[in-house]
């Protein structure tokens, strides 16, 4: 069988492939949107951006300081977990007692900002980061030829993936988190400090993305404008898995990736907008989204 | 405060309580200066073509504040239906050798009939996801103008001729076409006071305060906040379409996010709420960015977004909010 509905197994296995990486991105990052908008009640704008500063972290640490691939996966989620712990603490923690639309406003604008900034610095140009020297090359399966490094991010975001939910739905920590997204008050009079759980939880959320750009920059082309363009995809896809769950989110980020993947083969004009579409029907399906709770 | 008391107004001694002017004579004060400014302007020597583009983004966000301001509802997705209004106007008046007044008038239809499918998809859901999910159909659209076969991809519509008004007033000539886009803001900022002041204005008021309570009191809180977002946003294509006939093309800068969080800016920083603020912010804006431009570069974005978080932080009632806030006070002391 060298075929599938006409199209030959290659390609097709190969744009599931494609898909299947794209749909670990999409999950990593409506994850952290999800983490951060159940006890922020933000919806952060800035996600894409941040995953963009992650991967330029990865490639200036390359190119200015020769470290590598291994490090950046240590560093740039450092780093920009620093840089969301100044963002929440001298902003977004202003703004909890008013309208949520104010967090989505705050945080576009920073997304303008940091991607102003980047553009200036570094053109539109695309940048190229080397894959890592021990996941070059490919594995022949036998049906087709695997691409290590892809295969690597797929492992390497589904365990990302997975750790954080068992860290919210199985630990005490995460006990406490999902406490404090109930009722942080009451979570305070049990004498946990909850304005450092919140910062933390936006500083973890700004490194899940960081990581998500160090995972992507070998395979795509690091550029200012990389986050923004992924962000909006990102939003549907939690629209139609529904922010209240972890697990749903990444089923479906993992899910819709590899339908884009997928319309890339059959119809490739329609793979930009499948995501979209996808959305409208379910929201006039179900409007709470797959996994979402009633409201 | 007909009947002069003869007190002195504490705020204002030694004027009297009747002489002072309310916050809405004023208010009608400043209008009839903008308006004569408006008027006058051409003559003494601003350039038409920016006024017009600085006009038509003034249409686009008092459409925009009709959603945002009076009816709570943050729409993310606003520049799908000023390029659609741009692009179906520059087709038909290019292309399809349809008249400027014809042209405008389907543009503004177009945008109006893609913004009630939208608004049927996106009203299924409330506040933050309402937000996301216009952003996300925007950008299908956009997708969809990028690829669709009539708009020219990445060089847009280029070379819209600007045509013979009622086949009377040629708008090749600038003054002509101002006067014409002028009359034009004028009718669309009047009939948006009408209709924040009129029946229907006042239930979207209340849906915006409180939509659970609007509803128990037996309004079909979807058809309100559906009508609205279809107002809004073949507003939004009229202001579009005569862009394409002030600037003769229609670009994908048009139907790009940016531009959606552009207008939302606007609002912001004229002040969501008030009839004036979108207008003010409308020409604060694209009289920045027209002085960055040349100057600074690409820091124009990095400007752009650092007046967002100064406005979210710091000022969120905007210039007009502020100075109404201001008046007020001065007023009530």
């Amino acid at each position: 069988m060298n075929e599938i509905f006409g199209i030959p197994i290659q390609a097709f296995l190969g744009q599931l492939l494609l898909g299947l990486v794209n749909g670990s991105f999409y999950a990593m990052l409506s994850l952290g949107l999800a983490v951060i908008f159940g006890l922020l009640g933000i919806v952060n704008f800035a996600h894409g951006a941040l995953y963009m500063i992650g991967a330029y972290v990865a490639w200036l640490s390359l190119e200015k300081l020769g470290l590598n691939y291994w490090w950046a996966l240590l560093l740039a989620p450092l780093a920009v977990g620093a840089l969301g712990v100044f963002i929440e603490r001298t902003m977004l923690r202003r703004l909890y007692k008013l309208d949520p639309l104010y967090g989505l406003l705050l945080t576009f604008g920073l997304a303008l900002v940091f991607e102003g900034l980047f553009r200036d610095q570094f053109g539109v140009s695309g940048q190229q980061y080397p894959v890592p020297e021990l996941l070059r090359g490919a594995t022949n399966l036998g049906f087709m030829i695997l691409p290590n490094y892809r295969a690597w991010v797929v492992v390497a975001s589904l365990s990302v993936c997975l750790g954080t939910w068992f860290l919210i739905e199985k630990t005490r920590l995460g006990a406490t988190l999902r406490a404090g997204t109930e009722n942080p008050r009451l979570v305070q009079a049990f004498g946990i400090n909850v304005p450092l759980m919140v910062t933390l939880t936006y500083a973890g959320g700004a490194a899940l993305a960081a990581l998500a750009g160090v995972l992507a920059a070998p395979v795509i082309q690091i550029t200012p404008l990389m986050g923004s363009n992924l962000i909006i995809v990102v939003f549907a896809v939690v629209v139609i898995g529904g922010m209240g769950s972890i697990l749903g989110s990444i089923i479906t980020g993992i899910a819709l990736g590899m339908v884009e993947g997928l319309t890339k083969v059959f119809y490739p004009e329609a793979s930009n907008i499948v995501v979209f579409v996808i959305m409208a029907i379910v929201l006039v399906i179900r409007p709470t989204g797959l996994f979402g709770k009633e409201m | 405060m007909t009947v002069s008391t003869g007190k002195d107004d504490p705020a204002l001694p030694g004027v009297p309580v009747a002489k002072r002017l309310s916050v809405s004579r004023i208010g009608q004060l400043t209008w009839m200066a903008v308006l004569a400014f408006l008027l006058a302007a051409p003559f003494v020597g601003v350039y038409p073509i920016f006024l017009m583009n600085a006009l038509c983004f003034a249409i686009f966000a008092c459409a925009f504040n009709l959603l945002l301001g009076y009816t709570g509802l943050l729409s993310f997705g606003h520049a799908a239906f000023m390029g659609s209004g741009a692009y179906a106007t520059g087709w038909l008046v290019r292309s399809a050798g349809w008249s400027p007044e014809m042209g405008v008038l389907a543009g503004t239809l177009a945008a109006g009939a893609i913004g009630l499918v939208v608004g049927l998809i996106a009203i299924r859901r409330q506040g933050i996801y309402f937000a996301m999910i216009t952003l996300a159909m925007a950008q299908m659209i956009y997708f969809i103008c990028l690829q669709a076969p009539f708009t020219g991809g990445e060089d847009g519509l280029q070379g819209v001729p600007r045509g013979v008004l009622f086949g009377v007033l040629p708008l090749a000539d600038d003054l002509a076409m101002y006067f014409v886009v002028l009359a034009v803001f004028v009718a669309v900022f009047l009939g948006i006071v009408r209709i924040v002041h009129s029946p229907y204005g006042q239930v979207l008021k209340a849906i915006r305060e409180n939509e659970p309570r609007a509803i128990s009191l037996g309004y079909d809180v979807d058809r309100y906040k559906l009508l609205a977002f279809v107002l809004s946003t073949s507003l939004s294509g009229l202001a579009g379409s005569l862009k394409t006939l002030v600037l003769g093309f229609a670009t994908l800068s048009d139907v790009h996010w940016s531009l959606s969080g552009e207008v939302v800016l606007m609002s912001l920083l004229g002040g969501m709420g008030t009839f004036a603020g979108p207008a003010v912010g409308a020409a604060t804006i694209i009289g920045l960015q027209n002085y960055l431009a040349d100057r600074v570069g690409s820091w124009v974005t990095v400007i752009i977004g650092a007046t967002f978080v100064f406005c979210v932080l710091l000022f969120r009632r905007g210039i007009v909010g502020e100075l109404l806030a201001w008046l007020r006070r001065n007023r009530a002391a």
